[in-house]
Parts: C-alpha cells; sequence; structure tokens
C-alpha cells in the first residue's frame, strides 16, 4: 500500500474561527489529503458548503497537483488570479508542506492550514493508517527486521520493549501493537532472534537536521 | 575491598539485602522526606528516591537524595530518560556524585501520558539499556558518551537497572535482562511480585544461566493497602499481574489493610526461599509507615 503524509481535518469549528467572515478562497491537493479525505475535490467541495451555509462567501477553489510542488501551484494559481485577489482568507487543506508552498506563492492574503499533518504514514486500508516513519535522517530498521521502533514505539526504544508491553499491545493503548513484541515475533519465526542480542547504540540525532537538499 | 556503597557492601557480602522506596512530595518542603527518613531509618540498606514517578511532577530525586544524604541515609537515586537528553543525563550523574550519591538506578520511565502533564513532549534520546552502557563507560573507562574523557573525577556508581518478570513478550523477558547486564547493571529491582509462579519462571532461567552470578536481583514488594488500590493496579497499572486469587482474597476480606499485609508477609517468604534472589526491594505506596512492621516480622532487622 501507499505511504504518505497522514493528516486530519481540524474541527470545524476550529476552521470557522480560522475564516472569520470570509470570503475565502479553498486550496486542495490531489495526492495525500485526498487520499486521507482531507482536502480532495470532495472535501473542499463540502467545505464550501459548509461555508455557504454560515453566510460565508466562498470567492473560488482549486486542487493543486499536489499542493507541495512549487513551480506547478505558481503556474495552476495564475489562472486563480480573480477569485484570490477576492478573498480575505486562503484556507488549505493539504499537509504542513503544501500549506507553506501556497503562502509563498500568496504573499498578500492570509494563509491558514485546515489542517493537521500527523505522521508519515501507511494507508493500511481506505481509511485506516498507521505511522511508519519519523523522517530521522538515517534509516535503521535493516536492525529490527524491517520494522521501525523510533517511529512505532511511544518511547523510541531501540532496546526494547519497556516493561509495559501486554498481549501485544502497547501500554499507553490497546489500540495499538507493541512495535517490539511484532519485531520479536518477526525474528523469532525467522529463526533471527540472535540479532537481538547487541545493544543498539544511541541514535546520531545530527542525521536529522538537514534543512534542505539538492541534486 | 572498597565498596561504592553499603548496598554493593551488603549484596556482596551475600547478606540478603532490603531496600525501601521514598516517595518525594509534590512541593520543596524537605521536611516530608526527613519525616520519612526518620521513620525508617535502619529498616534498609539503601532508600530510592523516585524520579517524577508515573510522570508527576515531584521534588527531583537529586534533591530528595541529597535530603536522605543529610539525614544519614544511603539514596539509590532513580533516573528516568522521559525527561533529560543525553546531556543532562550525564551531567546530572556527575552533580549526584559530587554531592555523595553512590548507587543510581535507570530506567526508561513511564510514557508521558500516564501523568498530570499529558501535553510535555517525551525526550526519550536514549533507553534504559543505552543509558546505562554510557554511564558504566563514564565509570569504568573514564569517556562521556562522546568520547572525551572526563577529566575531574570519575564518577564510581553502582548501578541499578529495572527489570518487570510479567510483562510480553515472556519469551525475551530474561534476554533482555541479559542486555541490561551487559550494558553494565550491577543490581536489578523488578517489577512488584505477586505472581509468584511466573515470578519462579523467570528466576529459574535467571538461575540456570547464571545470570545471578552477574547481577543482584532484589524481587519488588508492594504491600496491598486497600481494595481501590489493588483494583488499580490489577486492572489499570501497566505491566503489574495481581492473580485473581490474591484479588480475591482483598476483596472478601472485612480487613483489606492487614490481609494486604498479610499477603506481603507471605510472598516475601517465599521469594525469599527462591534461587537466585539477592533482596528484596519495598515499595510501599503511600503507606511508607508500614516499612518497620514488614522488615521486622519477615526477619530482615536489624540490617547488617
Amino acid at each position: 500500500m501507499k505511504s504518505m503524509i497522514i493528516t486530519k481535518q481540524k474541527e470545524i469549528k476550529n476552521i470557522l474561527d480560522l475564516v472569520g467572515e470570509g470570503p475565502v478562497f479553498i486550496v486542495g491537493c490531489s495526492e495525500c489529503a485526498t487520499l486521507c479525505n482531507t482536502g480532495g475535490e470532495k472535501e473542499v467541495k463540502e467545505m464550501k458548503k459548509i461555508f455557504e451555509d454560515k453566510k460565508i462567501d466562498v470567492s473560488g477553489f482549486v486542487i493543486l497537483d499536489p499542493a507541495c510542488h512549487f513551480l506547478n501551484d505558481k503556474r495552476i494559481l495564475k489562472n486563480y488570479r480573480n477569485e484570490i485577489g477576492n478573498a480575505k482568507i486562503v484556507l488549505v487543506l493539504a499537509c504542513g508542506n503544501g500549506v507553506q508552498t501556497v503562502a509563498e506563492l500568496i504573499q498578500d492574503i492570509d494563509v491558514v492550514s485546515g489542517t493537521d499533518a500527523l505522521f508519515l504514514g501507511e494507508i493500511k486500508r481506505l481509511g485506516d493508517f498507521e505511522r511508519r516513519c519519523n523522517l530521522c535522517g538515517e534509516c535503521i530498521v535493516d536492525l529490527f527486521d524491517g520494522l521501525c521502533p523510533l517511529s512505532r514505539c511511544p518511547k523510541s526504544m531501540l532496546n526494547g520493549p519497556c516493561g509495559g508491553s501486554i498481549n501485544g499491545k502497547c501500554e499507553i493503548s490497546e489500540d495499538f501493537d507493541c512495535v517490539w513484541d511484532l519485531i520479536f515475533k518477526r525474528l523469532k519465526d525467522g529463526n533471527n532472534l540472535h540479532r537481538l542480542k547487541d545493544i543498539v547504540e544511541p541514535k546520531d540525532w545530527s542525521k536529522s537536521v538537514e534543512m534542505g537538499r539538492r541534486i | 575491598m572498597a565498596y561504592k556503597s553499603n548496598l554493593q557492601r551488603v549484596l556482596s557480602e551475600k547478606k540478603f539485602a532490603v531496600t525501601a522506596e521514598i516517595g518525594p512530595p509534590k512541593g520543596s518542603d524537605p521536611g516530608k522526606i526527613r519525616k520519612k527518613a526518620e521513620l525508617l531509618k535502619g529498616y534498609a540498606d539503601a532508600f530510592n528516591i523516585t524520579d517524577n514517578q508515573t510522570a508527576v511532577v515531584r521534588l527531583s530525586s537529586m534533591g530528595g537524595s541529597f535530603i536522605l544524604l543529610n539525614s544519614g541515609l544511603e539514596p539509590i537515586m532513580q533516573m528516568s530518560c522521559r525527561d533529560r537528553n543525553r546531556i543532562a543525563l550525564q551531567s546530572d550523574v556527575l552533580g549526584a556524585v559530587s554531592v555523595g550519591v553512590r548507587n543510581i538506578l535507570f530506567m526508561t520511565g513511564d510514557h508521558q501520558s500516564f501523568g498530570n502533564h499529558p501535553g510535555a513532549k517525551g525526550v526519550y534520546d536514549l533507553d534504559s539499556i543505552q543509558l546505562i552502557k554510557i554511564v558504566k563507560d563514564m565509570r569504568d573507562l573514564g569517556v562521556f558518551q562522546s568520547g572525551d574523557k572526563i577529566l575531574a573525577g570519575i564518577p564510581d556508581v553502582f548501578i541499578g537497572g529495572t527489570a518487570n518478570p510479567f510483562a510480553d513478550p515472556l519469551d525475551f523477558r530474561v534476554d533482555r535482562l541479559e542486555k541490561k547486564i551487559i550494558a553494565g547493571a550491577d543490581f536489578i529491582q523488578t517489577q512488584s511480585v505477586y505472581n509468584l509462579d511466573k515470578f519462579k519462571m523467570w528466576m529459574d532461567e535467571v538461575y540456570s544461566r547464571g545470570l545471578d552470578k552477574k547481577v543482584f536481583i532484589l524481587a519488588g514488594v508492594t504491600p496491598l493497602k486497600s481494595v481501590k488500590m489493588v483494583e488499580r493496579m490489577k486492572f489499570h497499572v501497566p505491566g503489574v499481574d495481581i492473580p485473581d486469587e490474591i484479588y480475591k482474597r482483598m476483596i472478601n476480606t472485612p480487613d483489606p489493610k492487614s490481609e494486604g499485609y498479610n499477603v506481603s508477609l507471605e510472598l516475601i517468604d517465599e521469594i525469599k526461599k527462591i534461587k537466585g534472589v539477592s533482596g528484596i526491594h519495598i515499595t510501599a505506596l503511600f503507606w511508607e509507615d508500614i516499612i518497620p512492621k514488614l522488615v521486622r516480622e519477615s526477619g530482615f532487622y536489624p540490617r547488617p
């Protein structure tokens, strides 16, 4: 299945506070936010309807393809110059990256985010997402047979599990699996438990502060 | 041999050790700890001072340890990985040793979502095993985690760790203990023991692998004070295993307080017979004044 930036829409009450009296121009995204049902064409049109029911003008909307592509956004947004010009607020239903790319392109109007970005995750099935990666800068899943305790253990333990792992579930919520239990079972099934013998050294976090990359 | 601490002396002389926990107050009044110190003096070989246990803010374990030292008691300072990164942890080890702390117990720590500041950022830069190894290297190699040399005063710490024989996956629990020993743990305090069968199974594996020769194991004992407490521990505290038999005894008795005390006496009596166990660690939550009686009636008084 696909992996992506998983977002959740803010509470409607919260979004109404952000947009005030409008008029609002709404921006969606064709990629992650569409698959998360937070900022695709369907959700953008639903948001438009909510605003109109509250007598808040919507000057227009667009679904960027995708919102995080600067030059592409620049080209598409040119076609909406008038609608954007008529708005007092631009509401972006995309990830934290999408909203900033749009804000960079629309300088003179307030740009707000209608979503909260949660994690880089997997779509297990429709509407079911799980955290898989913290973008830590140096992948170490080879040590754990392809599973990442850094992102999937709430304590990020590299020499787990802690004393709270019960029946394969995490101590902080029975709703999700203890990743250390999964790692243990997987290595045991593959006769590879010896790989857990070595103490995993502390993480080198200096790899996690890359602020940009050019190829 | 020059011992790092009284606790190390008692354990090394093969005497059955007793440690007890003192929870610091939610405030800066040293009187609370001094009072408990007065009450417990002479009833244990060393006293744990907890580090914001269950992620509830209290007087710090370093401050508490210092108060104990001034009261003539030997502290076991607890340090959790939840609230400090590797810079602060190493620095606090140096600070604690500089004022006279010699036993430090390292743990990953209860997750902040259980405490009274669930919005706090959990640090977890290190886990307990990594931290134990770092402190062992500070002590035995005289280097920080960076590899830099320690320049003035090697911290001569008796290193403690924790173990939970009742958590899953059970098959990995002794392996993980061994990892902690290799990392550098000198002594281990376990999760409170109520399920004797499970504890014996775990100790049997520990003993047959000879791990009890490499680390001192102190079994956790927590007297149950009330029905409310047993229910909270049984159903809500992660990692605690209270068998139905003990639960039923507690809910069917007209006097839960004395029944809970009796359960502890019986557990201690069984625990001291188990091969490889070097002592007990008493955590009497909000019931510290029961400790002298429990230690006396278990036959562990006076302390060596």
